[in-house]
């Protein structure tokens, strides 16, 4: 409808005023047009070769083919199978699902809609973080509104087609938000991740084939849908498809989030969206995309943030919300309160991780308080590697080594001050 | 206090959305907390029966959450975030101002019985730190002298 929907198709329709888009205005937008041509004009595998070719990618921070994730379902046998939406949004830093849930609640259940058919789901969930209060309320409302309209439920749009969309709101731990501990915890269940192999879509929640998807993920595909994987490539200024909700927070003069082509770099994100430093702060690193993310420096602004530029820079894009490292806080103790954050959420049941990342937080409490010795930056080195992927069950344990890995190769001559000096340099 | 016949009736609801009814443990634990605040050995055991699961199984679940309360609350709950960007932003400050004011250190309640102090991960408000919830609310751009007023809405 105007030039915002073009650009900026997830936010564009976003009410300025902090209010919810109702299905009224949502309609206006063309909303559930891409549900209406999904349903009436496609094939399910017309719509998964459609967001294959789109190069949308998962926008929960691992960023894995969204077509080719759902391509990995067995044959429909008639048996049950399960569309799941993660919106367990607790990656430190990250508050860009809260913006889409909040704002536009219909884009998400069209999203579901149409990924729920594509994949034969005739039952579909979301997984709610239990302190999403406020989007839980709209999301209620959203649901009430599109089941009134026949969009959600049975038989939709006449086509013979059924599908019940849940709200599942939880109870907090970011491990939650692992996907196999977040089916786990939807069967009743402490929320401890499985073994993978079998993957969801082999054996997901109560053993039926799974889809978990990410908030954001969903919401780019009744777009994808509608105006075609041609268009959707276009919006980007990389090789990954579409939008990206970028986010920055910390001692910037304009904390926010902002949709821009994806592969917009970081200099543009950080100086012309965030209006770059407060007065009397300089950059020292950012994490770019959330907490379980490398350090990126000062002298790497020019970098795309797109999945593949940012790993060719040593990171990920993860969730692709900037956390700011000035030079007036100290970086360790921001390394040790993000370790302390990964140590008291560890799930417990791997050695490594239940045991190694509280012992990782001490030794940088040791050093933070100015009783650290020379041989402990071997030991946490030691540590990045014995955590590192591969060596525990999940991802959790391998993302908090990530800030902390890069943290020690950058900020090296400030570990060494607080353990040469005996105090933190920042403290009075 | 045992289950009350709508709080029986609500858990039984959530049960009939999964495919086992331990599924809707964490919503009946919730909606339970919600009249009581907390979650007592006796609560623990009704709900148990209600979904098929053993009283430990579901103490496990329980316990797992930080949001589900084994032990007796205040009549509000403060979740301070303690993540990253808020710690950058002085969320520090905050819960300093918080203990002072409250005569309570972290997971206590003062002594009136009007509020339970505990650190929470990162609220997903980030651009907006530091920031806090109290009860079902979200709070931001925190500042201590703004918080004595906030804390006011809740008696």
């Amino acid at each position: 409808m105007t030039d915002t929907a073009d650009t900026r198709p997830l936010t564009g329709a976003i009410p300025s005023d902090g209010s919810a888009l109702g299905l009224a205005g949502y309609h206006r937008s063309g909303g559930y047009e891409g549900a209406a041509k999904a349903l009436r004009e496609m094939t399910p595998d017309g719509i998964r070769d459609e967001v294959t070719k789109a190069g949308l990618r998962g926008r929960g921070g691992a960023g894995f083919s969204t077509g080719r994730k759902w391509g990995f379902l067995p044959r429909q046998d008639g048996g049950q199978r399960y569309l799941v939406v993660n919106g367990d949004e607790m990656e430190p830093g990250t508050f860009k699902d809260r913006v889409l849930l909040e704002g536009n609640p219909h884009q998400l259940i069209e999203g579901m809609v149409i990924s729920a058919f594509a994949i034969q789901a005739s039952q579909a969930i979301i997984f709610l973080r239990g302190e999403y209060t406020l989007a839980a309320q709209r999301l209620a409302v959203a649901l009430a509104e599109a089941t009134d309209a026949g969009f959600v439920g049975g038989n939709l749009l006449g086509t013979g087609y059924d599908l019940e969309i849940q709200l599942h709101s939880s109870a907090g731990r970011y491990i939650c938000g692992e996907e196999t501990a977040l089916l786990t915890s939807l069967e009743g269940k402490r929320a401890i991740p499985r073994a993978k192999p079998p993957f969801p879509q082999t054996s997901g929640l109560w053993g039926c084939p799974t889809v978990v998807n990410n908030v954001e993920t969903l919401c780019n595909v009744p777009h994808i849908v509608r105006n075609g994987s041609a268009w959707y490539r276009s919006l980007s200024c990389g090789e990954d498809g579409g939008t990206k909700i970028y986010g920055v927070s910390g001692r910037v003069k304009r904390p926010g989030a902002w949709e821009l082509p994806m592969g917009t770099t970081v200099r543009e994100i950080l100086e012309e969206h965030a209006g770059g430093m407060q007065d009397g702060y300089r950059l020292r690193g950012l994490l770019p995309g959330g907490a379980s993310t490398e350090f990126l420096t000062a002298d790497q602004l020019d970098v795309a943030m797109d999945f593949g530029s940012v790993e060719k820079a040593g990171s990920r894009l993860g969730t692709g919300t900037m956390i700011i490292l000035d030079d007036r806080t100290c970086p360790v103790g921001m390394l040790l309160n993000l370790e302390h954050f990964f140590a008291q959420e560890s799930c417990g049941w791997c050695t490594p991780c239940r045991d190694g990342l509280p012992w990782i937080e001490r030794m940088l409490e040791a050093i933070e308080n100015g009783e650290g010795r020379p041989e402990d930056l071997d030991l946490l080195a030691m540590h990045v590697d014995l955590l590192g992927p591969g060596k525990t069950f999940c991802a959790l344990a391998p993302g908090a080594m990530e800030p902390l890995g890069s943290g020690l190769k950058h900020f090296r001559a400030d570990f060494e001050r607080h353990i040469a000096e005996g105090r933190c340099p920042w403290r009075q | 206090m045992a289950l009350t016949t709508q709080q029986i009736a609500e858990i039984n609801r959530f049960a009939g959305h999964y495919r086992q009814k331990s599924g809707a443990a964490v919503e009946a634990l919730k909606l339970v907390q919600r009249s009581n605040r907390w979650i007592s050995n006796v609560d623990l055991a009704a709900v148990a029966a209600l979904l098929n699961m053993s009283p430990d199984s579901l103490e496990g679940v329980a316990t797992f959450h930080n949001l589900i309360f084994r032990r007796p609350v205040g009549r509000h709950v403060i979740l301070v975030c303690d993540s990253v960007s808020c710690w950058i932003m002085g969320c520090t400050n905050v819960g300093g101002h918080l203990r002072r004011r409250l005569g309570v250190d972290w997971g206590g309640t003062t002594p009136d019985d009007r509020f339970t102090l505990l650190p929470i991960v990162c609220l997903g408000a980030c651009d907006h730190a530091p920031t806090l919830m109290i009860d079902a609310d979200l709070h931001a751009d925190v500042t201590a002298s703004g918080l004595d007023r906030i804390l006011e809405d809740y008696p």
